[in-house]
């Protein structure tokens, strides 16, 4: 049986106004993305990752073309639907973790399952639960400073996780981190992609991605240069490893 | 049916309550400063109400000869008392879109992080709005006492002990009540503009922006 596509884009183009220069940093990017693929869209810094990325998300609008999320052409969407869109569908890790300072671990998981309408009681319940689940179940009431990044980024996963979205978007989740960390958090990424069935798609361009990538998608230049299959990439991983060895 | 209850986004108002209440405690070096410019332009307020209390007070039940003196010079002093209380409340009022706006930048980027979760343009207007109220109603409640504690002693300095035999506590208490209605109005008023821009901001840009 074929598997679900949960994120289509059709010809997708962006242009930044430079002044009155036109700068295209999206030329025409067309792609499908299957429910609980792993995904990572790597590339070098500049070449428009980002900006697939906020608009796979419904952060910001394309120039021309379409992004389907669960076959909803999210262009169609009023605010009040692309909110819900964020709330429910999407969940969003950043580079640099953007948790809520004023808000404990704790509360900052809870936060998207009070927006979805989640009673307090529950939505404590559930909130535990997740950050028990990334392994931060001591440290419930820590507030973002009082932790390190990489459980900064384990509760900005457990917060992604709260509504059990469809999919995951990862903006450089590991951009900010240690070798050691960063892989840590790639595995916790794989891990829940594994457990819930949660499509994970990550701009990055941290090569350990590859390792745990269905699918890797270069861009370049606001173009898809290639897609590779996990299968095709192992020698090329290989190769990486190799050299964080020495 | 189902499907209408299940696409409701809400933050229920004790939520908010909670979280504009925490920005104030822990942001509470910044919103000292909100708080002030209500507090001195309401403690102004107060203080200019006390004395034309104490004023009414002493021509209605005081002596002979300090009553021909201030009346006297009755009319003169409250036209310039109501350009002066009107500028110090403007002042004021820009003092807090000031910071208001001040604290939308500051927190650009934990507004998009807000609307990336789920959060409504209401959402945002409405942390904002209620921050505000809460520097208003402590401002103005701190504020307006202030002004009547600096004025009664000033009277006291200048009339002595006939001030407290004739201190007029009804008309006082009315003015503290008008003084926190006008603080926290004010608070709010000053705050719609930067609620506003703050829920406009779009979701990317904001997180992109730093500060």
């Amino acid at each position: 049986m074929p598997r679900e596509v949960i994120v289509r884009t059709i010809n997708l183009k962006k242009t930044y106004m430079l002044g009155k220069i036109p700068l295209p940093v999206l030329k025409g990017i067309d792609l499908e993305i299957l429910r609980g693929e792993y995904i990572s869209i790597m590339g070098p810094s500049g070449s428009g990752k980002t900006t697939l990325f906020n608009m796979i998300g419904g952060l910001d609008k394309p120039t021309e073309g379409k992004v389907y999320i669960d076959e909803v052409d999210i262009a169609q969407l009023d605010a009040y639907e692309l909110a819900w869109l964020r709330c429910r569908k999407i969940g969003y890790i950043f580079q640099t973790f953007n948790l809520i300072p004023v808000m404990t671990a704790l509360e900052n998981v809870m936060l998207p399952m009070i927006f979805a309408g989640m009673s307090t009681d529950d939505a404590r319940e559930k909130a535990k639960q997740l950050l028990e689940t990334v392994g931060l179940g001591d440290r419930l009431h820590h507030k973002p400073f009082e932790l390190s990044g990489g459980q900064q980024q384990r509760v900005a996963i457990a917060r992604a996780l709260a509504n059990d979205p469809a999919i995951i978007l990862a903006d450089e989740p590991t951009g900010n981190l240690d070798l050691r960390t960063g892989k840590e958090i790639i595995n916790l990424l794989r891990q829940m992609n594994k457990e819930k069935q949660v499509s994970i798609i990550t701009a990055t361009h941290d090569l350990k991605m590859l390792d745990v990538s269905d699918r890797v998608i270069w861009i370049r230049d606001g173009m898809i240069e290639r897609i590779e299959d996990r299968e095709n990439l192992d020698i090329r991983v290989g190769h990486v490893e190799g050299e964080e060895a020495g | 049916m189902d499907k209408k209850i299940e696409r409701q986004l809400s933050l229920p108002l004790k939520n908010a309550f909670q979280m504009s209440l925490r920005n104030f405690r822990i942001r509470f070096g910044r919103a000292i400063i909100v708080t002030m410019s209500i507090l001195l332009g309401i403690a102004f307020f107060m203080s200019v109400m006390t004395s034309n209390s104490f004023t009414m007070a002493l021509i209605e039940k005081g002596p002979e000869n300090i009553k021909t003196i201030l009346i006297e010079n009755l009319e003169e002093i409250k036209v310039r008392q109501k350009w002066l209380v009107s500028l110090s409340l403007l002042v004021c009022t820009v003092g807090i879109i000031n910071s208001m706006l001040m604290a939308v930048t500051e927190r650009s980027r934990e507004i998009g992080t807000m609307k990336c979760l789920g959060a409504l343009d209401r959402f945002i207007m409405e942390l904002f709005l209620l921050e505000a109220m809460i520097h208003g109603i402590g401002g103005s409640i701190v504020g307006s006492f202030l002004g009547v504690l600096i004025m009664t002693v000033v009277y006291i300095f200048q009339y002595k002990k006939i001030i407290i035999s004739i201190f007029p506590v009804l008309q006082i208490l009315k003015y503290i009540g008008i003084s926190i209605i006008l603080g926290t109005g004010l608070a709010i008023f000053g705050s719609i503009y930067p609620a506003i821009v703050s829920a406009r901001m779009e979701p990317a840009e904001a997180i992109r922006r730093e500060v």
